[in-house]
């Protein structure tokens, strides 16, 4: 096994530039690493290997020709299978567009081409992102690649689990409640969702489009903000994206917390949270203690209803947006056509999702019916327009709030599949961040029973930076080590 | 009708007006010049719904909806919110749409206002800006088809939705409220009426003593006061016979001419009306009113006015002719060319607007141009044809689009002329040749000459018969003077 296919991609990009490493020798091996592990994981849907070789001998010849590279030159990218690619089918890991093949790509891929990122293939996840295990794909759960029994979390879990086990350098997730932080903490990587805004979510199949944000998943923080300052920029193409100046954030990778105020959020530690998550992220805020911070508990009351405010407002999304799949213009659909179109919608929809995607869109459809729309999706609005201000409120007083990412350590595949309710609460430390639409990163900080554990970082809008600054700081003094596994 | 002006009626109108004069679609590039062409072949990832797309607004059609707001004298609202309306249907790509709504926390474009007719005030509820869904077409009629096809070029077109109060209280009002309207939209210059399914509209009209019934799929204005009619009359019968009328959606069958339930109350769709969460809110500026508000052309109000003071037109007459633009439109291009505008508006208020009313058309629809129509009044004052013949020669204008001379020409109608005039000519070409009608006088073959003469000022449009008369006529005159 080379050694490579454990490097961060900063560290790629350097080799590739400097003509240390061929991109098609290193590509390559990342596809004999998925030849050996994949079987065990699964976090593909689709691989292009094709494209992908093709893609680094083309920076090679550049490099060579000593042409301009871009940032990511060569690095091996798994995108999750929610975010649109030209040419590749892009399935949502739903039978529904099981072979849709978009003929645009979502604006993170075109910045990713532009900077010479090689797309890996297309990664697992829940079906149309709907889950916290990836267990809801209909080709099947992708595996822990710490513990192969376990989930990787989700619902991004092939994309966390890809960089993870060595077979691919960066990953594109996207977080709607959660769906990057959550695999992040579980397969012991660094995740970030960005503030709602910061990345376009053009070509980002919608399951909820106020809640959600494309973001990266990596190995460490510099890889972190590497990726995070390809995509984000201002999008005409999408309305919500945020017009501000592009940043470089990796020059916010400063080894300096002095100073800062730390708000452990009380809520973040209620019922339902392990001792030993608990434990593990105790020692972690004592640690950035020892770097000088300084913290103090805060609780934020509105907290307590986070979690069925978000699933409210989600699934009232979730329905109207999953309308478009009826299969009269593309996906699933039914071969007999002599039936009159509802059937036939009704059918294609019956047959081309997936159980839980079904559930959420008749929740969403009932919370948004006349005389249970303020009971339900109304009031969920109140509350999060309550925990904004409870975050407004809260930032002032602290530079970044911080709390587990999940309550839970990885859990056994199969546990809670058959439980909604059980697998909904493992989100109810990452909601709220996708509710008030605040930048959150989960870093690794340990092992409990060989489990991984992490923690996420929350700061204002826009202040990424602080994110950074605080993960790069700890995992620069506090490093957890994880060495990829053989599988054999 | 008396009997039914006798109950109290109440009709209100929701009317959807396409932007016709937009290049693209309401939220993407795809040109909105979709009619006559191939199905399927304006649209794009964004205006079919697939995954991932997003839509960004037209800035230009927030622009025109704003115009029609300023000129119906709503409220604009200072923030507004697009929602989505959430039904399945074939023509839906999204199976939403994205529309506005003035409930559950939602702002439309803009509240309140007005559009005068005769001096009375029909009030608007709302205004507001949506995308048109696709169309669906059958092989013969909805019931005996095995199959739809669905176009979606129409799908995602910019419409306006303007709701007014039940303040109509006859089918007749509700037309003419249409009419005005059409005639502000064309006045701002953002939609064409008379472009098929540019503007279509659903009524709602309740008897004293009955609920509130929807009319659906009404095409055209002239449509409009026939199904009213027909719903006055089918509620009047169940009033009579004691049948309480119940809420409900019914539809215009324009070929039966009947009006057929769709739903009642209970049936009434949930269309789970929620902020759309791809578009944030539209910030609308008071400068950015003002500004457009500047740039506005003239309204027919303001025309109407300026008509009165300009042409020295009667009010209703002003009122008439700028009740719809191609008509204002039509004058004024003919008063350019012909300096009595009472004489033109006369001829366009009475010959041509019962031509229009009875073919159910607009002025710019015919093959007229106001060139012919002056030219005719120039032939009426240069007494070639008379008022009365003007008005068939009209008659063939307008059925045949040629120019008056030749229609003169044509049917020989100059042969007939008006002997007053034909005489003011011989009387000149006496006063010119005194000798050869001294000649003439002697000699009655001599008067060939004269004859020559009258034929050759007239350019032999004169009947040789009548000629010959009036220069005999003429001729005896001076004999007995010279005699006496
Ligand atoms: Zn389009």
């Amino acid at each position: 096994m080379p050694s490579y296919i454990e490097l961060p991609a900063y560290e790629i990009v350097k080799r590739i530039k400097d003509q240390e490493l061929m991109a098609e020798d290193y590509i390559a091996s990342l596809y004999e690493r998925i030849k050996k592990v994949e079987k065990d994981i699964h976090a593909y849907i689709t691989l292009t290997e094709d494209l992908a070789l093709k893609k680094a001998r083309e920076i090679d010849k550049k490099v060579k020709q000593r042409e301009k590279t871009g940032r990511l030159c060569g690095v091996g990218i798994a995108i999750k299978d929610n975010i649109c690619t030209r040419g590749i089918r892009t399935t949502c890991a739903s039978h529904m567009l099981e072979d849709f093949v978009p003929p645009y790509d979502a604006t993170v891929i075109s910045r990713i081409k532009d900077e010479d990122g090689v797309i890996m293939g297309k990664a697992n996840m829940d079906e149309f992102a709907m889950g916290s295990s990836t267990e809801f794909s209909y080709f099947g759960p992708t595996h822990n690649p710490w513990d192969l029994g376990r989930v990787p979390g989700g619902s991004s879990g092939g994309s966390a689990a890809a960089v993870a086990s060595g077979m691919a350098t960066l990953a594109l997730g996207s977080d709607t409640g959660g769906s990057i932080r959550c695999p992040a903490s579980f397969c012991s990587v660094v995740g970030l969702k960005p503030t709602y805004g910061l990345v376009s979510r053009f070509g980002l199949i919608a399951y909820a489009n106020s809640l959600e944000q494309i973001g990266p998943i990596t190995k460490d923080v510099r890889d972190c903000a590497l990726l995070l300052s390809c995509i984000a920029s201002h999008d005409p193409l999408d309305n919500t994206s945020v017009d501000r100046p592009q940043e470089d954030y990796t020059k916010y990778l400063i080894d300096d917390v002095d100073g800062m105020k730390l708000g452990v959020v009380k809520e973040f530690f209620g019922e339902g949270t392990q001792d030993s998550v608990e434990k593990g992220v105790l020692e972690a805020i004592t640690k950035l203690e020892e770097l000088g911070s300084d913290h103090q508990e805060i609780s934020l009351k509105s907290l307590q209803y986070a979690l069925p405010s978000y699933y409210i407002i989600a699934m009232s999304e979730a329905s109207s947006n999953l309308a478009r799949y009826d299969g009269l213009r593309y996906g699933y659909r039914i071969p007999n056509k002599s039936y009159d179109w509802s059937t036939v919608y009704s059918k294609n929809r019956r047959f081309g999702f997936g159980f839980e995607v079904k559930r959420r869109i008749i929740l969403g459809t009932f919370a948004l019916s006349t005389g249970y729309y303020d009971e339900y999706y109304l009031k969920a609005q109140k509350i999060r327009t309550l925990i904004k201000r409870d975050f407004d409120m809260a930032f002032k007083k602290f530079d970044v709030l911080i709390g587990p990412t999940m309550p839970i350590l990885p859990f056994k595949i199969g546990e809670k599949v058959q439980d909604p309710l059980k697998m909904y609460m493992c989100d109810v430390d990452s909601v709220p961040a996708n509710l008030a639409g605040i930048p959150s990163i989960s870093i690794p900080c340990g092992f409990s029973k060989g489990l991984p554990i992490g923690f996420q970082i929350m700061a204002p809008p826009f202040r990424e930076d602080l994110l950074l600054r605080v993960a790069f700081s700890f995992q620069k003094n506090f490093p957890v080590s994880a060495k990829l596994r053989s599988y054999e | 009708m008396s009997k039914i002006k006798s109950v109290e009626i109440k009709i209100g109108l929701e009317v959807h007006c396409q932007l016709t004069n937009l290049k693209t679609k309401l939220f993407c590039s795809c040109s909105s010049d979709y009619r006559e062409k191939e199905p399927n072949t304006l649209i794009c990832p964004i205006c079919m719904g697939m995954p991932g797309t997003l839509p960004v607004l037209n800035e230009k059609a927030l622009e025109d909806a704003i115009m029609v707001a300023i000129a119906l004298n709503s409220k604009i609202s200072e923030r507004m919110l697009f929602f989505r309306k959430n039904y399945f249907y074939p023509d839906m790509p999204k199976n939403f749409q994205i529309s506005q709504y003035d409930k559950a926390g939602g702002v439309p474009l803009a509240l309140g206002g007005y559009i005068q007719i005769n001096g009375k005030k029909v009030r608007i509820r709302r205004i507001q800006l949506e995308e048109d869904p696709g169309k669906l077409s059958y092989e013969g009629t909805i019931e005996s088809s095995t199959y739809a096809l669905v176009d979606y070029n129409r799908a995602g077109i910019a419409l306006i939705e303007i709701v007014t109060e039940p303040d109509m209280e006859t089918p007749k009002e509700a037309r003419l409220f249409l009419e005005k309207l059409r005639s502000i939209l064309e006045h701002l210059g953002i939609s064409n009426g008379s472009l098929e399914g540019s503007m279509r509209c659903d009524a709602n009209i309740s008897l004293r003593g009955g609920k509130r019934v929807e009319i659906k799929n009404i095409s055209s204005f002239k449509e409009v006061e026939r199904a009213l009619n027909f719903e006055i009359t089918r509620q009047k019968s169940l009033i009579e016979r004691g049948i309480a009328v119940g809420q409900e959606t019914r539809h215009w069958d324009e070929v039966r001419r009947i009006t057929i339930s769709l739903r009642t109350k209970e049936e009434e769709q949930d269309y789970r009306y929620f902020p759309e969460p791809d578009l944030v809110p539209v910030i609308i500026s008071k400068d950015q009113i003002k500004k457009i508000e500047q740039s506005m052309p003239e309204l027919p109000d303001e025309r109407r006015k300026r008509f009165i003071e300009q042409y020295h037109l009667s009010p209703q007459t002003a009122e008439i002719l700028t009740h719809s633009k191609a008509m204002a439109d039509f004058f004024e291009e003919s008063a350019k060319l012909y300096d009595k505008p009472r004489e033109i508006s006369n001829w366009l208020t009475v010959e041509f607007l019962s031509y229009l009313h009875d073919r159910g058309i607009e002025i710019d629809e015919l093959t007229l141009s106001p060139k012919h129509l002056v030219d005719m009044l120039k032939l009426i004052d240069e007494g070639i044809i008379s008022r009365k013949m003007a008005r068939s020669v009209l008659q063939d204008m307008l059925l045949t689009g040629k120019m008056p001379d030749a229609i003169v020409k044509e049917k020989g109608l100059e042969k007939i002329l008006d002997r007053e005039y034909v005489r003011r000519i011989v009387e000149k070409i006496f006063k010119e040749n005194p000798q050869a009608v001294k000649d003439a006088i002697v000699d009655k073959k001599a008067i060939n000459y004269l004859m020559g003469q009258l034929m050759k000022a007239t350019e032999g449009k004169i009947d040789p018969k009548m000629a010959g008369e009036i220069i005999r006529e003429r001729l005896s005159k001076l004999s007995k003077f010279a005699t006496s």
